[in-house]
């Protein structure tokens, strides 16, 4: 809906944060609210100059990915890779657990 | 857990109409991973390796570190797309699906979304009778697989009451191909069989592709059964719940039929299903609730800025139709006619699942015959007895290998049953068992012979009687022999031996 007003609410805003897993204070969720709002509210505009034979991109310029031939190439040892762990056991990360459940 | 109500099968099949849908998710076997040139663990022929030892920067979400589309795992897309009768999209994008769980280091999935390279198709699936159904299928999309959680502390290593997990990175970034049907209608009281066909169609396919290893203990593949109910003359459909990561075609059987009568003896009693996913447990047999729909499922998918769009080339597309496997029911009957089995013995092995299992035997060197003896007898009753498929418990190389050393003597059926056993339990293969624990059997006549004499003196009376020709009175001393042999040794031969030292 190209014409609709676009406004971003404060409860967009923390639910947004929620899922981010960003903590905001009262005063930034306002914020954020506003200059969000500006930014949609600046792409509606642009959309509303659109015509329909303008076809949606997400890429500027026409380009395809240079795949990558299916061959092995750099490894890290698993030192390496458990360098930056807060915690590591047994060749893998120590995590807290998580009451969620694999996506 | 509680225990949930069940309503007869027959029952809520009267009062409600089932209607299915699945997603598949299939692991390639190309040799690295979808993004990055670390080595791929569920590689044609990996091994399996310590943990966080196939790992590549862009696995772990390294700041800076960039995806790049493996080549090989797009065609093997594009060629399950095409087995899945699907349209090849000119132009597909990846999308970042956001969500915070540690089994992905970056805190997004690289799929994708609106636009899948692979979309509308439909697969033939041939039910145990020889009945064909056609299943729609709505989508098949690249994506990358996650890590792998170990839960610790809980008393079941289940999620549940665990106070840390471990975190092996090996599997993040493994190319995965997600394939959605459509909603399956008029399945009816065949919907657990259409589940477990579907399923089966699916590895046959990737299988016969050459595209995924396809084991469904080792997660290969994975199905994720979508099951809702509408009461009859209802037009809207009922809500779902989707039982996540069955991990064997019986299971799938299983859990649908499960969730079909746990959703009918609800909705009899005048509640609602929520919708929610489920877990499905193995050893009881039933499904527990998991993770209701909430605000974590708002995973504010938005295209991968770090890659470009693919666009397969048409002459690709088309290079990998013209090289695409006969559909697995045309290669069927062409293997039945090879092998040499009639319509039921052939379907008897479809049926049990070990269609690939006996194919890759056969190949391995052992007759038709004698791998379907293998396969559809002692190995079955093994996996029957224990509630897992037949090829879950040995390697048709190890079953060849067993079959060869029945065939040159060196083993008995009987024998080779018990290092079958083994085998099964681990020891290794056929040929090392039979070396570890002394089972072949006893062909050194010398051997025999000594035997045969100590049995002899034992039993004066039975020779004498051999000698004035009841032949029958041998087979005491035979089963003294064979005794003595602890199993191990031919009876035929035995026979001939003592008929032979009897009337020296």
């Amino acid at each position: 809906m190209p014409d609709a007003p676009a406004v971003i609410t404060v409860a967009d805003v923390q639910h947004l944060a929620g899922l981010s897993r960003i903590a905001l204070s009262a005063e930034e969720v306002e914020h954020l609210a506003g200059e969000l709002t500006q930014i949609v509210e600046s792409v509606r505009r642009v959309q509303q100059v659109v015509t329909p034979d303008v076809p949606a991109t997400s890429h500027p310029l026409p380009l395809e990915g240079a795949p990558r031939p299916d061959v092995v190439g750099l490894v890290l040892t698993q030192e390496q890779v458990l360098s930056g762990a807060p915690a590591a056991r047994d060749g893998r990360f120590v995590v807290p657990a998580i009451l969620g459940e694999e996506q | 857990m509680a225990t949930d109500v069940l309503m007869g099968f027959d029952e809520a099949l009267e009062r409600y109409e089932p209607v299915l849908g699945f997603e598949v998710h299939v692991e390639l076997s190309t040799a690295t991973k979808m993004f990055s040139s670390a080595p791929n663990p569920a590689a044609a022929g990996a091994e399996s390796a310590q943990p966080n030892t196939m790992v590549a920067p862009v696995d772990m979400g390294l700041p800076g570190a960039l995806p790049v589309v493996n080549a090989q795992a797009v065609r093997y897309s594009i060629s399950l797309g095409l087995a899945l009768g699907c349209s090849i999209a000119p132009s597909s994008r990846f999308a970042r699906k956001n969500y915070f769980y540690p089994d992905l280091g970056k805190n997004y999935q690289i799929s994708q979304f609106d636009e899948p390279i692979a979309f509308e198709g439909s697969v033939e699936v041939e039910l145990e009778d020889g009945s064909q159904l056609t299943v729609p299928i709505e989508r098949a999309h690249m994506e990358e697989d996650a890590g792998k959680l170990t839960h610790v502390g809980g008393a079941t290593g289940r999620i549940q009451g665990a106070d840390h997990s471990l975190v092996d990175y090996n599997r993040a970034g493994v190319p995965l191909v997600e394939i959605v049907t459509k909603p399956i209608y008029g399945a009816e009281h065949r919907a657990p069989e259409i589940a477990k066909a579907y399923v089966a169609t699916i590895r046959d396919i990737v299988r016969s592709l050459g595209i995924s290893e396809a084991r469904m203990e080792r997660g290969n593949l994975r199905c994720d059964a979508n099951v809702s109910l509408r009461p009859r003359g209802q037009q809207a459909l009922g809500t779902r719940t989707e039982t996540k990561n069955v991990n064997s075609l019986r299971s799938v059987e299983r859990a649908v039929r499960y969730e079909i009568q746990r959703q009918a003896a609800i909705l009899a009693a005048g509640g609602s299903i929520t919708q929610e996913t489920r877990h499905w447990h193995e050893d009881t047999g039933t499904t527990s609730a998991g993770r209701p729909k909430s605000d974590a499922d708002d995973y504010r998918y938005f295209p991968e800025p770090d890659l470009l769009p693919v666009r397969p080339a048409p002459e690709l597309i088309e290079e990998l139709r013209a090289a695409l496997p006969e559909s697995p029911a045309v290669f069927r009957r062409r293997l039945q006619a090879d092998y040499g089995f009639s319509d039921s013995e052939f379907r008897d092995i479809v049926n049990a699942g070990v269609l690939a299992e006996l194919q890759e035997t056969i190949a391995e060197g052992a007759a038709p015959a004698q791998a379907r003896k293998w396969w559809l007898g002692e190995i079955l009753r093994i996996a029957n007895a224990r509630g897992v498929d037949a090829g879950s418990l040995v390697s048709p190389l190890h079953v060849s290998e067993l079959i060869a050393l029945t065939e040159n003597g060196d083993l008995t059926d009987r024998l080779a049953r018990q290092v079958l056993e083994h085998v099964v339990a681990g020891e290794g293969s056929p040929e090392h068992v039979v070396a570890a624990r002394g089972l072949k059997v006893v062909s050194d006549d010398t051997a025999l012979i000594a035997a045969i004499d100590a049995a002899l003196a034992g039993q004066p009376d039975v020779l004498q009687k051999i000698r004035d020709g009841k032949v029958q009175a041998a087979g005491a001393v035979i089963g003294a022999v064979m005794k003595a042999m602890r199993g191990q040794a031919d009876a035929a031969r035995v026979r001939e031996l003592v008929l032979e030292r009897a009337s020296a």
